[in-house]
């Protein structure tokens, strides 16, 4: 029996929304799915040389964002806040025993996902070929279609 | 009844979370050959669906699970 196929659009680069994508993936290539995430926009931080692990998460504009306690949206938009969520979501996640993004970007690697970055975005925010790590391709948005329009499940996250 | 189930290789993912169980156990049970078992523990209590949902799709058996206080132990016969 062939394997299922999945794509996935990757278009978010904060700390918090580098996980779905990921997450999915890696689990999809364990259950025996062809994965392929496509890396556009800000995606594109998850891929870039040595940013993995530096993604950072705002509490700005969320008020679902976990806080010990409530904060403001005027005391949200000091300087440092930022550092303080992204360092509070980290410590939640190694706390509950979650793989970091940069581990699960290995992971993704070694199960044999395919990765491909969106070469206009790269283009437009200024991002050269040799700012990606290893082992990821190159494309636009007729090489994503191709793969989807054969794929199974397709997610824009 | 596990008891009787000669394990052949263990992994612990206690204190783990998704989707690192299923990960670990997919990478364990390819290292073995048809026929052996693993052991796995986890504390995840996602795990009970997850590696049921992750047998069925990889093909593999869950022979029996055990449910403990607060850990979950799945002995998995390689089928694939």
């Amino acid at each position: 029996m062939a394997n299922k196929k999945m794509t996935i659009i990757a278009s978010k680069g904060t700390l918090d929304m580098a996980y779905p994508p990921l997450i999915l993936a890696t689990t999809a290539a364990a259950m025996d799915v062809d994965v392929t995430i496509f890396f556009t926009f800000y995606g594109l931080e998850m891929i870039k040389k040595g940013n993995a692990d530096n993604l950072k998460v705002s509490p700005l504009g969320n008020p679902a964002m976990p806080m010990p306690v409530p904060i403001p949206t005027l005391v949200a938009s000091l300087p440092g806040m930022e550092s303080v969520a992204t360092a509070m979501m980290k410590s939640m996640f190694s706390k509950h025993g979650v793989a970091s993004i940069g581990q699960l970007l290995d992971l993704a690697k070694e199960a044999g996902v395919k990765l491909i970055a969106c070469q206009m975005t790269m283009d437009v925010m200024g991002v050269k070929q040799s700012d990606i790590i290893d082992g990821v391709e190159f494309g636009g948005a007729a090489t994503w279609m191709d793969l989807a329009a054969d794929a199974d499940i397709n997610l824009f996250v | 009844m596990a008891a009787d189930i000669k394990v052949d290789q263990t992994l612990d993912c206690k204190g783990m979370s998704c989707p690192l169980p299923i990960l670990k156990t997919k990478k364990a049970v390819e290292a073995l050959t048809k026929g052996q078992v693993l052991k796995v523990e986890t504390t995840d209590a996602g795990s009970k669906n997850d590696m049921s949902s992750w047998a069925k799709r990889t093909g593999n058996e869950i022979m029996n699970v055990e449910e403990g206080s607060g850990t979950f132990t799945f002995y998995i016969k390689k089928t694939a």
